[in-house]
């Protein structure tokens, strides 16, 4: 069956992959840059980090991120779930500029406007590919008896 | 015009290795990702089914999902090592943008999607605007 439109919960799913990965790779990226230098000598420092708050709630960010991925991957196709989720760029960006503040240059604008409507396009089409077993297995066995030849 | 030196010319092909590698391993995985999770089935039936636990079993006993994980790992490490050579400017948009493509391309002929006029523009328009906003 392909699916034309997502159900509300569905949307929720995209949503939370799109919205999980980038905040995860902020919050490491906050963590990572609060602590001192790492060297390659010291290892067992790296295992330390993971309990710091900020890369501890990045890594469940990351476990969530990965969670609903795999969920998205079960009911729809890879070339439409990446691109559909590659809104939540724009949403740091958006963040970036409103909460913290930061400047957003002109080339950074395009890029939000040239996402916003490649997830469009992407969105309005259906989001798992037909295929002819599937669609033979959704068909009601009555109906096939029809169909077939006497 | 200016002809490259021989070191440069070394940087540029060595810097495209990197970025070659991260982008092949991530759409391996990707797709090998994708094509383990159709294998199972929609995992929100699964779980209305047989619990979180069954989704969970369902997920972990699929072999193709581990040979996924195991190319997202070395994509994770490839980047990595991208980062010790080069600068992040560089790799974070080139690789994010570059796998976008590769994952449609790859999409179509391994996983027999059906990427119409649409989900082509889509992934062009989404590449362009990684690579805008990461720049």
């Amino acid at each position: 069956m392909a699916h034309e439109r997502l159900l509300p919960r569905q949307y929720m799913i995209l949503g939370l992959v799109a919205i999980c990965a980038p905040l995860g790779d902020t919050c490491l990226s906050r963590g990572m840059t609060k602590l001192p230098a790492i060297s390659l000598a010291h290892p067992a420092t790296l295992i330390a980090a993971v309990f710091t708050p900020w890369i501890a709630f990045g890594i469940a960010l990351l476990i969530g991120f990965f969670a609903s991925y795999l969920t998205a991957l079960s009911w729809a196709d890879l070339t439409y779930v990446l691109p559909a989720t590659a809104f939540g760029n724009v949403i740091v960006a958006l963040l970036a500029r409103f909460w913290l503040q930061e400047p957003i240059s002109l080339e950074r604008w395009a890029g939000i406007v040239l996402i916003t409507v490649g997830v469009g396009f992407v969105a309005h089409g259906p989001s798992l590919t037909e295929r002819p077993e599937a669609a033979l297995a959704a068909q009601p066995a009555a109906q096939i008896a029809e169909e077939q030849p006497q | 015009m200016t002809i490259p030196s021989p070191a440069s010319l070394t940087g540029f092909w060595a810097a495209a290795a990197m970025i070659a590698a991260i982008v092949l391993c991530s759409t391996t995985g990707e797709v090998l990702t994708a094509a383990a999770m159709k294998s199972v089935g929609d995992l929100d039936e699964i779980r209305a089914h047989s619990g979180l636990t069954g989704a969970i079993h369902a997920v972990l006993t699929c072999p193709l999902f581990f040979a996924g994980v195991g190319f997202l790992a070395l994509a994770f490490f490839s980047l990595l090592f991208a980062l010790n050579h080069l600068n992040l400017s560089l790799v974070a948009p080139a690789s994010a943008s570059l796998t976008l493509v590769t994952n449609a391309i790859a999409g179509k002929i391994f996983l027999k999607e059906n990427v119409d006029r649409r989900r082509w523009t889509a992934a062009v328009l989404v590449c362009i605007g990684v690579y805008l906003l990461a720049h």
